[in-house]
């Protein structure tokens, strides 16, 4: 399989705390990898490394090296609003737009130069029921976003990162403020979704990256453990550390 | 294609951050030439003399010390009752108001007294302090008007600060056996310093610069007065004085004088609240 | 000894009472005292002479009591003083809520607080001495007080009300839309003025409607530039306002006249009740969400 995002070597500090040590990873194009770790461990922190999303924090400091389609996404050639285009993004709690659910889809389209309305219309559509959640809002696109379910905003904010096209979709434990049903409906999505896109998903819950993913990084303190397909890390963890923290030693 | 968007992007961008920096710079210069201006026109004629003197038409020579001692007077008396009054609102509206449509009712009528323009406050205090109640025109009546126009700003800064004293603190206080009375004076009252001192400060800052509520109020005397007896009598304060200076008079230097003393209060009167609640802050930190 | 206690918690309740009711009280004091005494002279005048009369002359032998000039100069003056005011200082206010670094942010608040610190003769002041020549000279009238020169003065003085609360809404705006839109490929500057200006529209609105309140109320600094004649409004004439119309003549008048005064006052308290009416909507508005 083709490798869509290579990391080598890479650091990152906040002022003078360093978040990430020395991070060696490849991510194979259609691929599920989901990152898991206690909480504060930098699994967050690399996911918005890989969209640029870290350079809005003030005092931050990277080196290394992130291949993204064989570019370095740190070179100044890249157009960073062009790299988030591609590497969408999906956020620990909904976050809608306060507009209307068609706006709140509309929106990347538009912000990319899209004006005709007729091809908006399609890409909301496409993108919604991509989303799975064209059947529940068809007959009140223009009602605000904000009356919908946690569940159902979590699923526009999925659609509203696909109505751009994204080639990876980044997802920051979007399951985490949800209740039990919208989060197994999220899943399901994320699964079919694997066909069209590349998707890194950081979870707190190991059941939800065993069940989901095709391979899985446990992140501890900033460093990258171990990385390997799922079904080996769950079952015959090689670093000691790895077992603990599946076992449900610590964390 | 593409490049053309981005090209439309670009130019967006490039607009949009030019109109912010243009209004920020425009803003920024016109405060700069204000204060600058009217420092440089008012510095070089403000003079012990003007400062010490009162106004005489025997010599023809201007002093605005009555002004100045007007303008402490009136705020001296406006404070000494809004003070009371609005920190006694603030924790009626705060510790014992149980009514949730009175509290509205109360700040809906605070929020509205914030918006009355200043020469409708004049023209109430003329007919009913005035003349209703017969003070004359008088700074007392000026105070008063000004008591009315400055409640609101003292409410607000009470009560703002009330809410960040803790509900364990109350809690504490009651456990303890202290009556509400008792709670509120050795409880509430000293955390919430800060708003009162900033509602102070923020008061002498509106008091200094009223002009429009003051003319048909406090009048437009410049004689000398002890404290009492010129709270009974008609007097102009600064601002008021420039105008009638300016306006009436075409006595540009001294209009300029008191303008730049104006200015500089109202400096020190903006360090003052910026430092208060600053330090507030920190020792809540603490 | 208990009993005590409890009658002084009573009598100490009674007092607080007393001062939160004291605000409603002023409210309804200075309506009541509007509303009596500035019924009588519209009932002598006529409703509608007094509100639609072009002409204003109050000490001539026949007088004439219209006070359309004055509202039509009250509506332009603040209209023309939003039209400059508001742009400057919305753009203004995106800049330093989202823009600026936090150093030039602090320098530069600090000198619009100074700026909403300075009393309203100050501006009337400068206006007179710097404004007024300018305008004189360069339209090259024979007066220089006019429309023109009280709606630059109003932009100014309604500048920092509106870059302030416009801040304070801005930076409300939770940061996850900025975020979510940032993700999406958009540059900051469209995530700023598509996301974050939209979603803080209440706040902003309320800034405005708060400038058109404080532009419509201010009497002295506008008096001192605009010339004060009753003429109907156009922008190089000499112009008076419904507030510099009240304090104008009040020193001197009595009988109808004063009392006429009293009715422009009504007028005005009029327009600022539906003025706080719509800002309490917008600020309400904005609460809810």
């Amino acid at each position: 399989m083709k490798n869509i995002i290579t990391v080598k070597d890479l650091c990152l500090w906040y002022g003078k705390h360093q978040a990430l040590h020395h991070i060696h990873m490849d991510i194979p194009k259609n691929s599920i990898t989901a990152l898991i770790g206690p909480s504060g461990c930098g699994k967050s922190t690399f996911l918005k490394t890989l969209n640029r999303m870290n350079d809005l924090v003030n005092d931050v400091k990277i080196t290394g090296e992130i291949c993204y389609d064989n570019q370095d996404i740190f070179s100044s050639s890249i157009d960073v609003n062009m790299l988030r285009k591609e590497v969408g993004m999906v956020f620990q709690k909904p976050n809608p737009f306060p507009m209307s659910i068609y706006d709140n889809v509309a929106y990347g389209p538009r912000t990319h130069g899209i004006k005709n309305k007729v091809k908006l219309d399609e890409i909301v559509e496409k993108s919604l029921k991509d989303a799975a959640i064209w059947d529940e809002v068809k007959d009140r696109l223009h009602k605000s976003a904000m009356s919908l379910s946690g569940g159902q905003q979590q699923r526009l904010c999925i659609a509203r990162a696909l109505a751009v096209e994204p080639k990876v979709l980044l997802m920051d434990e979007p399951t985490s403020a949800l209740d039990p049903i919208s989060t197994s409906k999220i899943e399901e999505l994320v699964s079919v979704l694997k066909d069209k896109y590349t998707i890194i998903i950081v979870t707190h819950n190991m059941q939800q990256a065993a069940r989901i993913s095709d391979q899985t990084a446990f992140f501890l303190l900033g460093e990258l453990v171990e990385f390997n397909t799922t079904d080996c890390l769950f079952s015959q963890p090689s670093d000691k550390r790895t077992e603990d923290y599946i076992t449900g030693r610590f964390g | 294609m593409n490049q053309k968007i981005a090209n439309k992007r670009l130019i967006y961008v490039y607009i949009v951050r030019a109109l912010m920096i243009i209004s920020t710079l425009f803003t920024c210069s016109l405060v700069v030439f204000l204060i600058g201006y009217v420092l440089m026109k008012g510095l070089p004629n403000i003079t012990w003399e003007l400062l010490s003197t009162e106004p005489s038409y025997i010599t023809g020579k201007i002093g605005i010390l009555p002004d100045i001692l007007n303008t402490l007077y009136i705020i001296i008396a406006a404070l000494c009752l809004v003070l009371p009054i609005g920190v006694g609102a603030a924790i009626y509206l705060s510790e014992y108001a149980k009514n949730k449509k009175i509290v509205a009712m109360i700040e809906y009528a605070a929020e509205t007294l914030s918006g009355i323009p200043s020469i409708i406050f004049g023209l109430v205090g003329m007919l009913f302090f005035c003349q209703f109640l017969d003070m004359k025109t008088s700074l007392l009546a000026g105070a008063l008007t000004l008591v009315i126009m400055n409640l609101p700003t003292i409410m607000r800064t009470t009560q703002e600060s009330l809410k960040t004293v803790p509900q364990s603190y109350r809690e504490g206080a009651f456990g303890l056996g202290a009556g509400k009375w008792r709670m509120i004076r050795t409880v509430v009252l000293p955390s919430c310093i800060d708003g009162i001192l900033t509602g102070c400060i923020l008061c002498i800052g509106r008091i200094i610069g009223e002009s429009a509520a003051l003319l048909f109020t406090a009048g437009s005397a410049h004689v000398i007065h002890g404290f009492l007896s010129g709270l009974m009598n008609s007097g102009s304060t600064l601002t008021v004085a420039l105008y009638f200076y300016a306006k009436e008079n075409g006595e540009f230097e001294i209009a300029f004088a008191i303008a730049a003393i104006l200015m500089i209060l109202a400096f020190v009167i903006n360090i003052g609240v910026t430092w208060i609640q600053h330090y507030y802050k920190k020792r809540r930190a603490l | 000894m208990n009993c005590n206690k409890h009658v002084v918690e009573k009598i100490i309740h009674a007092i607080f009472l007393l001062l939160g009711f004291l605000t409603i009280a002023c409210v309804l004091l200075i309506t009541f005292y509007l509303v009596i005494s500035g019924i009588p002279a519209i009932r002598e005048i006529g409703f509608f002479d007094f509100i639609l009369g072009e002409e204003w002359k109050s000490t001539a032998k026949v007088a004439k009591f219209g006070i359309l000039p004055f509202i039509l100069t009250s509506v332009y003056g603040t209209a023309g003083a939003i039209v400059i005011g508001v742009p400057i200082g919305f753009f203004t206010a995106v800049y330093l809520a989202k823009m600026a670094p936090k150093k030039i942010k602090n320098i530069v608040t600090t000198a619009i607080g100074l700026l909403a610190g300075i009393p309203s003769v100050v501006y009337g002041l400068v206006g007179m001495m710097v404004l007024v020549p300018g305008i004189c000279k360069w339209f090259n009238l024979s007066d220089g007080a006019s429309l023109l020169a009280a709606i630059i003065v109003l932009a100014i003085m309604i500048l920092p009300s509106i870059i302030n609360v416009s801040i304070t809404a801005l930076e409300a705006v939770p940061k996850e839309y900025e975020d979510a839109s940032l993700a999406l490929g958009a540059t900051a500057e469209e995530t700023w003025f598509k996301i974050s200006v939209p979603a803080a529209k209440s706040g902003i609105a309320a800034a405005v409607v708060l400038g058109v309140g404080r532009a419509i109320g201010e009497a002295m600094a506008v008096m001192m530039v605009s010339g004060n004649a009753a003429n109907m409004p156009s922008i190089f004439e000499s112009v008076r306002f419904l507030t510099t119309a009240i304090a104008s003549e009040m020193s001197y008048s009595s009988g109808l006249q004063q009392q006429a005064l009293f009715s422009i006052a009504f007028v005005l308290f009029f327009f600022i009740m539906f003025i706080n009416a719509i800002l309490n909507y917008f600020l309400k508005r904005d609460k809810e969400r």
